[in-house]
């Protein structure tokens, strides 16, 4: 991919990320996950009917990385079904732990192919 | 200044993250080395010449740290793993044995984990009561603060001398003064001052310090308890084992050794503690208020020259320490970091292991830079410069 298409796209959702901000709803799984070795630490809700996930809102502090990458990879999962999703997510992990993947599901998220040349991410 | 002295700063590198850990001069690389390949038997056990060697290395070191932070006797020095484990000691070892519920120890929330997570655990093993000194609007703590807070019921106050992000040094005299008169102990976490400016625990009335050697040039894996010795009468060893004890019998009969010894089980980090012996006297080389002018005067350049940077916030101006803790407007400080790191400046992000500062600073996470004696004006320099190019940052960090 050519490096220039790839931080925009990166930089685009880090500095405009969607689907950002929570919501007071019900029906909404809660998670945080805080790192504390890079102490990115973000708020997840997702909501998920008839096995289809609907919505997932995110909020927290993170760096450009992973805010983007949150960023993207919602937009990827909504409207997928569960079992579609975990698929995608073990895709997604295989790429940025340098293992076997199937490039075409992870559709945008493939900007992140390299990431694994910067171990210290 | 003595760059030529430190291996490591042949690389092509700025380190800038004193804070975290100091490099080694050759002197103390040297010194254990020779311990190894000279002299290597264990301390107290042996009835060979090379043993009485190590034991003397050993115990003279003792009365080096003496000498380094002004105590009475060589007895009132233990070593031990880091400041870590000397302030566990204090807490789980004697403050646990002599508090009762309901007293009153003063943190501030600019103390590192390391002073914060033992009280809360005995504040939940014997119901002691934590309160947070309040902190001046520019996170310094002031003898007047301190006045305001104490009660009847305060007992131990336990602060750094100087903090590990805001990087003040606080006014320990006064504050000893006060606790000496109200009847207070004084817990001095000393991790980031005892490298950067004289220590004098007498002067301070301070009954408990703790410090690391691995942030004063020395080796990792050795640190030192000082405390009063009419306090360490009292103090429970929290490991037993060899060493530690005169004699032992099958019906837990057990007499304790002498101060210090008995709370020095097991084989001690001896060519650690030899290592720390040749960085205080390659400190005390220098001079300790030498040091601390040197640090005081990279600061003021560094805010300074960083002051004219539009896009970066300081959150430490007025602090005296040798820290600048920093941010680039709109960048995580991570990513920061990582931008630097790619010009070869090493600095740190993050909390900085003091997690309930955010309510002080109104933002969690801060690059940090944290100087010392060998870092220069031109290194500062250099960090200005590739600051002053950080819109493009994301082109080098992504």
């Amino acid at each position: 991919m050519d490096p220039n298409l790839r931080r925009e796209i990166i930089l685009e959702h880090y500095q405009n990320p969607k689907n950002r901000g929570l919501v007071q709803e019900d029906g909404y799984l809660r998670e945080n996950t805080y790192n504390d070795s890079c102490i990115d630490n973000l708020d997840i809700m997702m909501k998920i009917e008839d096995d289809v996930i609907k919505d997932i809102r995110f909020d927290g502090e993170a760096c450009a990385i992973s805010t983007s990458a949150t960023s993207i990879m919602i937009e990827t999962l909504l409207g997928k079904t569960v079992d579609e999703a975990k698929e995608i997510i073990h895709n997604y992990e295989n790429m940025i732990e340098e293992k076997d993947y199937q490039k075409e599901i992870l559709g945008e998220l493939i900007v992140y192919n390299e990431t694994y040349k910067q171990p210290n991410r | 200044m003595n760059r030529e002295d430190f291996p490591m700063l042949k690389k092509d590198l700025i380190y800038f993250d004193n804070g975290a850990t100091t490099l080694k001069p050759k002197p103390v690389i040297d010194a254990m080395v020779d311990y190894y390949s000279n002299y290597s038997a264990n301390a107290h056990r042996g009835d060979y010449d090379i043993s009485l060697k190590v034991d003397t290395a050993y115990e003279q070191v003792r009365e080096k740290v003496r000498n380094f932070i002004h105590c009475k006797s060589k007895d009132e020095i233990i070593f031990t793993k880091g400041a870590t484990e000397s302030l566990n000691m204090v807490v789980f070892g004697y403050m646990k044995y002599r508090l009762k519920k309901g007293d009153e120890v003063l943190l501030t929330k600019a103390e590192h984990a390391s002073n914060v997570l033992p009280w809360q655990e005995l504040e939940k093993e014997i119901g002691i009561q934590i309160r947070y000194i309040p902190l001046n609007e520019d996170h310094t703590l002031t003898l007047e603060n301190v006045k305001k807070i104490i009660t009847p019921k305060t007992k131990v106050i336990s602060i750094a001398h100087i903090t590990n992000v805001v990087g003040d040094i606080r006014p320990l005299e006064e504050i000893g003064q006060l606790c000496q008169e109200n009847n207070i102990l004084l817990v001095v976490d000393g991790a980031q001052s005892v490298a950067h400016l004289p220590m004098d625990v007498e002067k301070y009335h301070i009954d408990f310090l703790a410090f690391s050697g691995h942030k004063m040039l020395g080796p990792t894996g050795v640190g030192v308890l000082y405390g009063k010795y009419e306090l360490l009468e009292n103090m429970k060893p929290l490991q037993f084992g060899g060493g530690m004890n005169s004699f032992f019998e099958s019906d837990g009969t057990l007499e304790y050794k002498g101060i210090p010894t008995r709370f020095e089980a097991g084989t001690p980090p001896i060519a650690e503690v030899i290592g720390l012996g040749a960085a205080i006297e390659y400190l005390q080389g220098i001079g300790m208020e030498r040091i601390h002018q040197y640090e005081v005067e990279l600061k003021k350049y560094a805010i300074q020259e960083l002051e004219k940077i539009p896009n970066i916030t300081i959150y430490n101006k007025h602090s005296t320490g040798g820290i600048v803790a920093f941010n680039i407007d709109d960048v995580f400080s991570q990513d920061a970091a990582l931008y630097l790191n790619h010009y070869h400046i090493c600095v740190r992000a993050g909390n900085h292991c003091a997690k309930i500062l955010k309510d002080e600073l109104k933002i969690k996470n801060t690059c940090r830079i944290s100087f010392y004696l060998y870092n220069t004006k031109e290194e500062i320099d250099r960090l200005v410069q590739v600051l002053k190019q950080s819109k493009d940052i994301f082109k080098i960090v992504l």
